[in-house]
């Protein structure tokens, strides 16, 4: 008995398997569980069987009744599938096929990389500004303790326009320009073009500069040191070593040359470093007393420190550009490179 | 700055090598730029000490001399040799078969003219080390035959090549190095001892200082009798060789020798060219002079000058005049060692776009105790070389113009201020005194006195920076900054520049950066009816006006990328425009107590930032899934919206039609911020675009950053929750009555339950009269406190079209 009933669930599983519409589905289901059914007679004729077999014989078969109705409800689901992806077959589309519409373009890398800066200093609570490029003597020379004739003047080649007006030559004549106007303490990063009458290899006629000013009653040389070297860990973002050395700049004193550990070699000398190991990267320094008295600040009261560096050094650096002109050339195919990014 | 290692190890010469004293070189503030071998590469080897034993006529030329040459060897070896003063006794360099000359060129056994040469004896040329190629070289008469000339010219040596600031003119001498060397490690440094060297002959020649303030002290000398016919030894000329100097005659070879050995800068006049005494005076208005390099010059009144009786004979700490030059043939001599004031110097080289080495070295200041010791030497040295009696020294002085070296407080409490961290007294007392200085304890610290040579120390932060550079800036901690905190003074209510260039970017741009100066010419082609500001001296024509609008750099980066097959540009670029504009008098950053110099002189130039940008091409990248179409107006306008759109005020901003010279009469607008005009917005016209040379349609806008930056803080109004109404009009108006207007009119005509009003559709054609046009707007309603009905909208646009009837003459179609 117990085989018959295996015979006959395996008959109706392959019947199932064989059905290719729902509606041999159907009738394959009413063939086997419909009321005229060979399981359900079987159901029925359990009655006459010997009273020791009927327990085992009923379980089968309600096993049996149980899993074709189940593989029958999954065969009509699985053929109702099949005929709504045939009809969506027809609106198939390539999905390899671009987006339409406009693409990104992107950040020229100079702005890129002074977007940075910025956010590093605003993070420290420096205040942004710009001013005008086209300046006059005495904020872009005099103020900053670097008079007519001055032999600090050679390291400036100035462009001058026919008033006696010129272009800075440096963002330091934000130095002036904001303490004249602000008590301290301050905190202030100025940024902007500035222009250098000079041409060739490593040097563009205008270039970016970034310079920052503190002034309080307590920032010392080891301040600047700090915040230089927490600066170059965010822009560099490498534990790279600093070297402070002694330099000369007329609106400083102590004045400080900053060199970062090679980024390309580490240290070890390479061409880009000169075989030397160190980059040189900013200018620096305590704030001159004199610039500070000449903005009418009590210079005995107040120290400040003052720094300043190239953008597009810290950009060719940063991305391995080994070409300074590039900056200002705007052939699409560089400037497409710096696409992306925050 | 040039040096050689060995001439400095003369003076100082700690145990450490070259890299080292590089290192400590660059760590002191004197940076060193190179350390470069002083052979050559490619120089010679081999080449030994060889004594001429004899000297007789070649048997087959008459040019050349057939020499028997002892190598120190005992077999002398046969050479022949064409210079004249290959003579017996001579010592020269003699280079065996196997040996190299300069350029790496092998000597080999030859014969010439039917004479085998067992060598060569060189010129200083083929050694490599000068160009004299007429001679051989004569080494000294104690040189040993055989001795490797390599080693005994020292060539195992370095050269130092130092970029130093222009504060450290006392490093502008090995001396000068030296001191700082020893400073660092602790040792003296010592040169040859100055040695007064007596009078032979009584002459002098009076010196007058008619200007004391630009010459406070002149120290000259006579010299008679020089042998014209003396050569520089070969110590000296490699010395300077290594230093960069090139050898040109014992006396003026003593005198960049002695500069470079001490700071001192030398001028030697032919003394039979001047003319009496020495007078160190101004120049006459239009007295001329012409100078060593031959160049006849005009002088300025402010110039000081060295005069004789009767005319000008050298621009004063800069150059030497021509006409009293020493020559080869030159046997006597005045020698001049003087002091010139920097403050009084400067600005003069450069005024006659010069700059020497004396002038380099006077600008920045020259040790004014040096010119008589300075002098001392030079004779010694000349007399050594070339012979000579020398004359008494003349020494004129006016001390009251000589700078007077000052004692200077320095606190230790002021030295852990600035530098944030304590230097032990003995540390600095040490240091300082190291360094030449006079130091006094005080109360709380010292009081410290310069040496004269020291321009560079004048106040209490000089000294706190000479105390740690000797330290070494690398001892100073790195301390995170404290201090006041205040946050940013940022508001809400400005737009960061930063966000403007991402809605581009994001639109499709790429940033660029252009010079702020362009060529007049494209200038005027894109602006022609604004005068642009001109440089005085600018780097090339190209680069001479200061652009006016950023248009200018952003066409050129175009027509450049066009010209590299660029088909589809556009770039955006914010920055300033330059006006000359002398209603301003806005001053900024005026700093009291300098009177009017003290004042923003920048008053009469408008320095407008501002953002803009340029396109061209088709208005989407190259793609399957749109119709291909070139960039247009309203692509520009949504663009210039979409930054509008950043003030949270669109409506605050305009656009009407506008002419400007270089952009398409008809397609070109004002863009309005309220009553002020804030930006442009069009085409480039086409005549511009073709000479341009640019192939399709170009568009350009450019606002100014300011109208940008006042963004509206939002303020919040309930929402509504009641349905809106929907109703859609056409209307026909003449062509030329923008839509703008039309929808200004249905704004000022509307209650206050208008939502929305939005054109859908744009037609002209057929149904519509030539010269009209059909606009159909979108309206939507929606009342804050309850359901519109329908008649109540109907009323609402029964208003709206009698308003732009009556205004426009509208019809509603049908």
């Amino acid at each position: 008995m117990l085989t018959e009933i295996e015979d006959l669930k395996a008959e109706a599983l392959a019947a199932l398997d064989a059905a290719a519409t729902r509606e041999e589905v159907e009738s394959v289901r009413v063939r086997f569980l419909g009321r005229q059914g060979v399981i359900t007679e079987q159901l029925r004729g359990l009655g006459s069987l010997p009273a020791a077999e009927r327990p085992a014989a009923g379980q089968a078969l309600n096993q049996v009744k149980n899993a074709l109705a189940e593989a029958a409800r999954a065969r009509r689901e699985t053929l109702s599938r099949a005929v709504v992806d045939a009809e969506l077959g027809g609106e198939r589309i390539d999905v390899t096929l671009p987006g339409r519409g406009q693409r990104a373009g992107g950040l020229h890398p100079v702005t890129r990389t002074l977007e940075r800066i910025e956010t590093f200093f605003r993070h420290l609570g420096f205040d942004i500004v710009e001013g005008p490029e086209i300046e006059d003597d005495f904020h872009n020379f005099e103020a900053l303790n670097i008079p007519a004739h001055h032999p600090a003047r050679a390291m400036h080649d100035t462009f001058y326009f026919d008033d006696g007006l010129l272009l800075r030559t440096h963002t330091s004549n934000m130095q002036i320009r904001v303490m004249a106007v602000q008590p301290p303490p301050l905190r202030v990063i100025a940024i902007g073009r500035v222009y250098r009458c000079d041409s060739d290899l490593t040097h563009t006629p205008m270039f970016q500069q970034i310079e920052g000013l503190v002034v309080d009653e307590r920032a010392n040389f080891a301040n600047l040191k700090g915040i230089l070297a927490a600066f170059c860990r965010y822009i560099f973002e490498a534990d790279l070593e600093l070297r402070f050395r002694p330099s000369y700049f007329p609106f400083t004193e102590p004045s400080a040359e900053v060199d970062i550990q090679c980024v390309i070699c580490r240290g070890s000398g390479c061409r880009v470093c000169g075989h030397t190991g160190w980059l040189e990267i900013l200018g620096s320094g305590m704030v001159h007393p004199n610039v500070l008295e000449n903005v009418g600040i009590d210079s005995e009261r107040y120290t400040g420190f003052a720094f300043g560096m190239g953008a597009e050094r810290i950009t060719m650096l940063r991305y391995g550009v080994d070409d300074l002109r590039l900056f200002m050339e705007n052939d699409l195919r560089f400037l497409r490179q710096f696409a992306g990014g925050g | 700055m040039k040096f050689n290692e060995s001439w400095l190890r003369e003076w100082v010469d700690p145990r450490v090598d070259a890299a080292e004293l590089a290192e400590q070189l660059t760590r002191a503030g004197l940076e060193v730029d190179t350390v470069e071998p002083a052979a050559a590469p490619d120089g010679f080897s081999g080449v030994v000490v060889g004594e001429v034993l004899e000297s007789g006529p070649h048997p087959n030329a008459d040019r050349l001399k057939l020499c028997v040459v002892s190598d120190g060897s005992g077999e002398p070896v046969e050479v022949v040799c064409g210079a004249p003063n290959a003579r017996a006794g001579v010592r020269g360099a003699l280079a065996r078969p196997g040996a190299r000359i300069a350029g790496g060129v092998k000597v080999r056994r030859a014969k010439i003219r039917g004479t085998v040469s067992e060598g060569m004896l060189l010129s200083r040329a083929e050694l490599g080390l000068g160009d004299e190629h007429d001679g051989i070289v004569e080494l000294d008469p104690d040189a040993p035959p055989g001795a490797d000339l390599f080693a005994l010219l020292g060539l195992d040596d370095s050269v130092f090549d130092l970029s130093l600031t222009p504060d450290r003119g006392d490093c502008l001498s090995v001396a000068g190095i030296a001191r700082e060397i020893g400073a660092i490690n602790r040792l003296p440094a010592r040169g040859p001892a100055p040695e007064p060297v007596a009078p032979a002959i009584g002459e002098d020649l009076p010196v007058a200082l008619e200007a004391p303030e630009g010459c406070a002290r002149y120290v000259g000398r006579v010299v008679r009798g020089i042998d014209p016919a003396a050569r520089t030894p070969l110590w000296m000329s490699e010395r300077l060789r290594r230093c960069g100097v090139r050898t040109v005659s014992p006396i003026v070879d003593v005198t960049n020798y002695v500069m470079l050995e001490l700071g001192q800068p030398l001028h030697a006049f032919d003394l039979e060219r001047l003319e009496g005494g020495i007078r160190v005076r101004r120049a006459h208005a239009g007295e001329r002079l012409t100078l060593l390099d031959e160049r006849e010059v005009e002088l300025r009144p402010t110039t000081l000058v060295i005069a004789d009786r009767r005319r000008a004979v050298a621009l004063a700490g800069i150059m030497g005049g021509l006409g009293t030059a020493v020559s080869e043939a030159t046997r006597d001599v005045f020698l001049e060692g003087a002091w010139f004031s920097p403050s009084d110097l400067m600005g003069e080289p450069r005024h006659y776009r010069l700059n020497t080495d004396a002038s380099h070295r006077f600008e920045r200041g020259v040790d004014p105790t040096l010119q008589r010791d300075a002098i001392e030497r030079a004779t010694r040295l000349l007399i050594d070389i070339a012979g000579g009696r020398p004359g008494p020294i003349v020494d004129e002085m006016e001390a009251s113009h000589l700078p007077q070296p000052s004692a200077i407080r320095l606190r230790a409490e002021r030295i852990e201020r600035v530098i944030g961290m304590a230097i032990p007294a003995g540390e600095v007392a040490g240091g300082l005194r190291r360094l030449g200085m006079e130091v006094a304890e005080t109360e709380g610290g010292w009081s410290v006195t310069p040496p004269a040579r020291r321009f560079d120390v004048a106040i209490e932060e000089d000294l706190i920076e000479e105390v740690v550079r000797l330290e070494g800036y690398d001892r100073v901690p790195a301390v995170e900054i404290e201090g006041t905190v205040r946050p940013g003074s940022d508001s809400e209510s400005g737009v960061p520049v930063s966000r403007l260039r991402r809605v581009l970017v994001d639109r499709g741009y790429q940033e660029a950066v252009t010079y702020s100066f362009v060529d007049p010419k494209l200038q005027s082609l894109l602006d022609p009816d604004t005068p642009p500001i001109r440089l005085a001296n600018p780097i090339s024509s190209e680069l001479s006006v200061m652009r006016t609008h950023l248009w200018m750099g952003l066409a050129g980066a175009l027509v450049r990328n066009v010209n590299r097959q660029e088909r589809r540009v556009r770039l955006f670029e914010t920055g300033l425009r330059f006006r000359r504009d002398p209603s301003l008098r806005d001053r900024i950053g005026d700093v009291e107590g300098w009177g009017d110099r003290g004042r923003d002189q920048v008053t009469d130039v408008d320095q407008e930032r501002c953002i803009a940008a340029v396109a061209m091409g088709s208005a989407d990248p190259e793609q399957w899934g749109s119709v291909a179409r070139e960039v247009d107006f309203f692509d520009l306008k949504a663009d210039v919206e979409a930054l509008l759109g950043l003030t949270g005020d669109p409506a605050r901003f305009s656009f009407s039609p506008f002419v400007h010279p270089a952009l398409h009469p008809a397609q070109t607008a004002a863009i309005g911020d309220g009553d002020d005009r804030v930006g442009l917005i069009g085409a480039l016209h086409p005549s511009v675009r073709r000479e341009l040379g640019l192939p399709a349609p170009v568009f350009v806008f450019e606002i100014v950053l300011a109208a940008l930056s006042a963004a509206r803080i939002p303020g919040y109004a309930p929402v509504s929750r009641f349905p809106s109404v929907r109703r859609d009009i056409a209307v026909v108006v003449d062509d030329e009555v923008g839509v703008g207007r039309l929808l200004d009119a249905i704004r000022r005509n509307s209650p206050a339950t208008l939502n929305d009003s939005a054109v859908f559709d744009l037609y002209r054609g057929e149904g519509i009269r030539a010269g009209k046009k059909s606009v159909a707007i979108g309206l939507t309603f929606r009342s804050d406190s309850r359901t519109l009905d329908d008649a109540e909208v109907d009323g609402f646009v029964e208003a709206i079209v009698d308003g732009l009837e009556a205004e426009f003459g509208a019809e509603l179609r049908g």
